[in-house]
């Protein structure tokens, strides 16, 4: 089974992220990048399978700039077997990358695409619905738990409900939420280790047209600072005095 | 023709549909895949489907009902993630995730970055949105004509069993009151008297963060923030949770915010409207005792 795992590059997740004051984009001077916390768990997932027999193959794919390879190494000394860094300094939105990424599935064929279900700058929680709708291939979104069956998967997903299951024959696509698992560490030196391994820059095979424009980015208004009170009594007649009981 | 379809898995979806068709200002027919209502639009198409089937069962013939429409919009949940993606993905057509303004027919505002940011973005129709209906003034939808619509399901994946939606307390995302814990609630069970006791006193929903989830003390649909559900009660009591951007992204527009924490540089203080720095067993039970109105 060859698994496709796209991976997508992000401002640290656990970063305060402010918009420029120009509102021309995201202020990250000085901030890290890492991979997508949700393609971590996707890749973690994929490296499991293959160690698990189940799994024979596993590609990470990126769409994005020159700097996107960083993220793809650390791919790598995960376990993917090899990367593509699919070049662009175009701006993307879910349709341009899940067009690209359809006509990289059809090339290269894999049985599963295994992402994560949102990007954490953008949290449009798109991209894998919409590949999986262009590929016409069965959808499981929101994955908390997959296992193998003899031409499938059984997924678990989580809904607003709790949890559903779920079976889809393979060729699919995945999206896999938080709870999947818990991705391993990577010291520094796993990730030089890992310069062996093929790392493939590619051109675009598509016109990377996007539907959603973002026109300007601004802070939202910050909560006005409360008070401190310091005994139940004080916060009993706090709350009281709101109004919201 | 700019009109608008509003797309709804039941009838609890459609009530919280008339803040957005209201600001949004297109005619408007409604889609309502289960249940019945007799507003919702001009036309109310109801498909009366006893479960709901997976989105890729649907998607394909729901893309061809919906092409006559400029906009087709549902209520921010995951189920209308999976859907309004999927058919978008068919028709390559725009999609908006969680709307919370409108400046015109192709000009929303929507959050990223955990709620960090809030960006202004374009689409041209056909354009689909899911929203985020406590950003949007309340209003009722206009009564209509219903016409039934049969749905039926193409192969795809397939649901060997789900969980049943729960009686019992009020649903999170419509809650006036939460009462909301973190890690120090230990095990489901102290979670459940602890938080559940006042949350039922107090006729409010429980909710969670994702460490209280991860490590068993609460059921994943009770998980709020960035990737969980978004609340906004008109009174949210957080305790015992430290406020990571991720949980406050869940939060922000709660009315009223009460943190107890006994960490007094804990960063949920700085967006509670008022906190005590305390041990949130010493002061749960005392609140379920002593605030006006909570039954014990
Ligand atoms: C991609 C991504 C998405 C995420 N999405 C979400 C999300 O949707 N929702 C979410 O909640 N998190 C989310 N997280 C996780 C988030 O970053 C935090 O780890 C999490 O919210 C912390 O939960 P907590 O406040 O319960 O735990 P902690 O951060 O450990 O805080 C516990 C707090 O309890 C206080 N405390 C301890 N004992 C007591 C006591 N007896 N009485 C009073 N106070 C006490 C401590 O002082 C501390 O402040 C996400 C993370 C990532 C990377």
């Amino acid at each position: 089974m060859r698994i496709l795992i796209p991976i997508k590059r992000v401002v640290d997740p656990y970063a305060k992220v402010r918009a420029l004051p120009s509102g021309e984009g995201l202020d990250t001077a000085g901030l890290k990048f890492e991979i997508n916390p949700f393609d971590e768990i996707a890749l973690e997932e994929a490296v499991r399978m293959k160690e698990r027999g189940e799994a024979t193959e596993l590609i990470a794919i990126t769409i994005g700039g020159s700097e996107c390879e960083e993220q793809l190494r650390k791919s790598l000394a995960i376990g993917a077997d090899k990367a593509i860094l699919v070049e662009t300094t175009s701006a993307l939105d879910p349709s341009a990358v899940s067009t690209e990424l359809a006509a990289w599935a059809k090339e290269l064929q894999p049985d599963l695409i295994l992402m994560g279900k949102q990007g954490t700058e953008n949290d449009e929680n798109q991209t894998g619905q919409r590949l999986a709708a262009k590929l016409d291939w069965p959808q499981a979104t929101f994955a908390s738990k997959i296992e193998k069956l003899a031409s499938g998967f059984q997924v678990t997903r989580e809904t607003d409900l709790g949890e559903e299951v779920v079976e889809v024959a393979q060729p699919a696509v995945i999206t896999v939420d938080l709870r999947l698992n818990e991705p391993r560490y990577i010291a520094l030196p796993g990730i030089i280790k890992a310069r062996s391994k093929p790392l493939e820059r590619a051109t675009p095979k598509t016109a990377l047209t996007v539907k959603v424009k973002t026109r300007s980015y601004a802070n939202p208004p910050a909560r006005g600072a409360g008070i401190r009170v310091n005994s139940v009594d004080e916060l009993v007649a706090a709350i009281a005095a709101k109004g919201v009981l | 023709m700019s009109r608008l379809l509003l797309i709804a898995f039941d009838e609890s979806d459609l009530n919280s549909c008339g803040g957005f068709a209201t600001a949004l200002g297109l005619p408007y027919d409604a889609l309502l895949l289960s249940g019945n209502s007799t507003v919702g639009g001009e036309k109310i198409f109801q498909a009366g489907l006893t479960a709901i089937p997976t989105a890729d069962t649907v998607a394909g013939l729901l893309a061809v009902f919906v092409h006559t429409y400029s906009h087709v919009a549902f209520v921010s949940s995951m189920r209308s993630k999976d859907l309004a993606a999927r058919i978008a993905g068919i028709l390559d057509a725009a999609m908006i995730t969680d709307a919370i303004g409108i400046e015109s027919p192709t000009t929303f505002l929507r959050p990223m970055v955990a709620g960090a940011v809030i960006a202004t973005v374009d689409a041209e129709p056909p354009v689909f949105i899911t929203f985020r209906p406590s950003n949007f003034a309340p209003a009722e939808l206009t009564a209509g004509t219903v016409v039934p619509m049969g749905i039926e399901p193409a192969p795809g994946s397939k649901v060997v069993k789900a969980s049943a939606k729960t009686a019992g307390r009020p649903d999170l995302s419509q809650a006036k009151i939460i009462v909301s814990g973190g890690k120090p609630l230990k095990d489901a069970a102290t979670f459940e008297t602890v938080l559940g006791g006042l949350a039922d006193a107090l006729g409010g929903a429980v909710g969670a963060t994702r460490a209280a989830v991860d490590t068993g003390i609460a059921p994943n649909e009770l998980q709020v923030g960035q990737t969980g559900k978004i609340v906004a009660p008109n009174l949210y009591i957080a305790a015992g949770i430290s406020g990571s951007t991720q949980h406050m992204a869940g939060i922000k527009d709660s009315k009223v915010i009460v943190a107890i924490n006994k960490d007094g540089d804990a960063p949920i203080f700085e967006v509670a409207d008022i906190g005590i720095v305390a041990d949130l067993f010493d002061v749960l039970p005392q609140l379920q005792a002593k605030l006006p109105g909570a039954r014990s």
